[in-house]
């Protein structure tokens, strides 16, 4: 398609103003933590790794990021099991409620994350009398967290079709076997991909956390709102802010990478 | 039989919710036997090949394995193998390891499976390939390395899923001979699956002609070929020209439907005189030169519209016009009874 200059010209401009104002608040949060202004005025007077180094003195940090790696880990795990399980029953037989099941599986990735949380809140305390804890946290992300591997393993799964495993079969290899040999290659790539999605989506995580945490379990995203607005702190916040993006950042680039030499492999 | 068939099927019967995809089948498949089953797509001759694979399980009947009943075993439980239709070679694997794969599920020594892997590889001239990925070979490697995998366990029988309906006709033709050297060299049992009548009929031993899930007809390539049992078969294997019973009754003085292939007609100026030898006028349609032959429609009078393949031969070729009238004359003897449909 042949555009005139113009059009070009204002579709670059447009694109542009809204890649800028997506990034541009990314760029002055970077910017901030190495401010020495700690009202985070703007343009910064001067510049310090004053705030750096004391992030990565405070406790209440460390802390934060230890309970999030924790969290995004046990609940990508869960997913991970329960994800390639399921699709695996979904992909693989036909039974009655097939259509409804696989539906169900999906919903959590859309449901409002504050319906999640109070939903699980009431379900927890009320209902099944479980004190919100760490543990709690982990289930409610794993709800979610479940959609980005079932997506992943099951467009795998359709692609691959049964044929490698019948021929692993018709050699003589048993279920596990096929599995282990077979299978298992064949969906690593894929089980990667959805766990590096689950992870970067339980990491910055923060609706359903709220509801669900038990007392003084606090993720990095409710440590940076603890302390967003108390005074002196912002410059530390803007830190861990740099350090949340960067790590969810990464997950979702070797996602992408993967799923993208897949398919160019294919 | 006295001798126990490599192969047995009784009742075979496969349902796919209402579609019956393999409807009673019967057949016997003795060791060492080239067999195929021939059809057009959808007439069920995959699916029993599955059946015997073990990949599905029949709605009724049963297979039977050298005398042994297989029918509820489960593929890796049964001494056949599979060159399937997409070769289905393992990508994350080295050629050396699909090959060796049947070997090290079976336990089979890391040096010992490596050895007979390539002694395989080897005899599908593919051993210097050993460490290429399946992605990194061509159609017709790929198709021979799924055959190396395939017999390297040696297997009593043979099953291959329209192996070679991937590849172009030049390879394909080559594949055909080298198919049929390595049969003969394992002496195992082949089953092969094709919906190309001319590769069974080149290939096979016997070739059993499947329709809606059904065997039409079951015979040598000569049978099939000189005497087909139906209109079904008349048509799908080479081409017939066909002619339904009251054209019988009135060109070929016999009741019934009947069937005459292009190359036992003549075409000729004059009616021919001798004994036996039958005719009818028409008028020439079409003269196609095809190289090897010459191919000419004509409309006979009493209706129908036949084809004639003449050899080419210089003393053959009457340059006639188009519309010119011609006489189609048959020897009796080359005239093919069909059996109706159902009966």
């Amino acid at each position: 398609m042949r555009l005139s200059t113009l059009s070009r010209t204002t579709l670059a401009v447009v694109t542009g103003a809204i890649l800028l104002v997506v990034y541009l608040p990314l760029l002055v949060v970077l910017v901030n933590s190495f401010s020495t202004s700690t009202s985070l005025t703007w343009p910064p007077p001067g510049f310090t790794l004053e705030w750096w180094v004391k992030a990565f003195e405070s406790e209440g940090a460390r802390q934060a990021v230890a309970t999030s790696v924790l969290v995004a880990c046990a609940s990508t795990v869960v997913a991970l099991l329960l994800g390639t399980l399921i699709s695996f029953a979904l992909q693989r037989f036909s039974f009655f409620g097939r259509e409804t099941v696989s539906l169900l599986v999906i919903l959590p990735i859309a449901l409002p994350g504050i319906i999640t949380g109070i939903a699980l809140n009431n379900f927890f305390r009320t209902i099944a009398g479980v004190p919100l804890s760490i543990w709690t946290v982990i289930i409610a992300h794993a709800t979610f967290c479940i959609v980005t591997v079932f997506n992943n393993v099951i467009a795998r799964l359709r692609r691959m079709g049964t044929s490698l495993e019948e021929a692993s079969a018709d050699l003589g290899a048993g279920v596990w076997t096929t599995f282990r040999l077979v299978t298992f290659p064949q969906l690593r790539s894929a089980l990667l991909a959805g766990g590096l999605l689950a992870f970067a989506l339980s990491f910055d995580e923060i609706i359903v956390t709220t509801f669900t945490a038990g007392s003084g379990v606090t993720t990095l995203p409710i440590f940076i709102l603890d302390n967003m607005f108390r005074p002196n702190q912002a410059p530390i916040v803007a830190v861990i802010a740099v350090v949340l993006v960067v790590v969810s950042v990464v997950p979702i680039y070797l996602a992408q990478r993967l799923s993208g030499s897949e398919q160019t492999r294919h | 039989m006295s001798v126990i068939p490599a192969i047995r099927v009784t009742g075979l019967t496969k349902q796919f919710g209402s579609t019956t995809a393999v409807d009673h089948v019967d057949l016997e498949i003795a060791a060492g036997e080239f067999f195929s089953m021939l059809g057009p797509s959808g007439s069920g001759k995959t699916t029993v090949l599955r059946l015997i694979a073990g990949f599905e399980q029949p709605t009724g009947g049963t297979v039977e394995l050298f005398g042994q009943d297989v029918t509820g075993k489960a593929p890796f439980d049964r001494d056949v193998n599979t060159v399937f239709q997409d070769y289905a070679l393992f990508p994350h694997m080295s050629v050396l390891d699909n090959v060796a794969y049947g070997l090290r599920v079976r336990g089979v020594p890391r040096t010992e499976r490596r050895d007979r892997a390539m002694r395989a590889l080897a005899a599908v001239r593919l051993d210097q390939f050993a460490g290429r990925k399946p992605s990194q070979l061509s159609g017709g490697q790929r198709q021979r390395v799924a055959l190396a995998r395939a017999t390297v366990v040696e297997p009593k029988v043979l099953l291959l899923d329209e192996p070679l309906g991937a590849l172009d006709l030049k390879l394909r033709e080559q594949m055909q001979v080298e198919l049929k050297q390595i049969q003969r060299d394992l002496g195992i049992t082949f089953i092969f699956v094709t919906h190309d009548q001319e590769e069974a009929l080149t290939m096979s031993d016997r070739i059993a002609v499947f329709h809606d899930g059904r065997i039409e007809q079951l015979g040598t390539p000569r049978d099939l070929y000189e005497r087909p049992a139906s209109r079904f078969v008349a048509d799908f294997v080479g081409t017939s020209n066909l002619f339904d019973a009251d054209l019988s009754e009135s060109l070929i003085g016999r009741r019934g439907e009947h069937s005459i292939r292009p190359e036992k007609l003549t075409v000729s100026a004059e009616p021919p005189s001798g004994a036996q030898m039958r005719s009818a006028s028409g008028s020439l349609v079409e003269s196609i030169y095809v190289g090897s032959g010459i191919r000419q429609v004509i409309d006979l009078d009493a209706g129908p519209r036949v084809t004639v393949l003449e050899r080419n031969d210089r003393s053959r070729i009457a340059d006639q016009e188009r519309g010119g009238r011609v006489h189609v004359s048959w020897h009796e003897d080359d005239v093919v009874a069909l059996i109706p449909p159902g009966a």
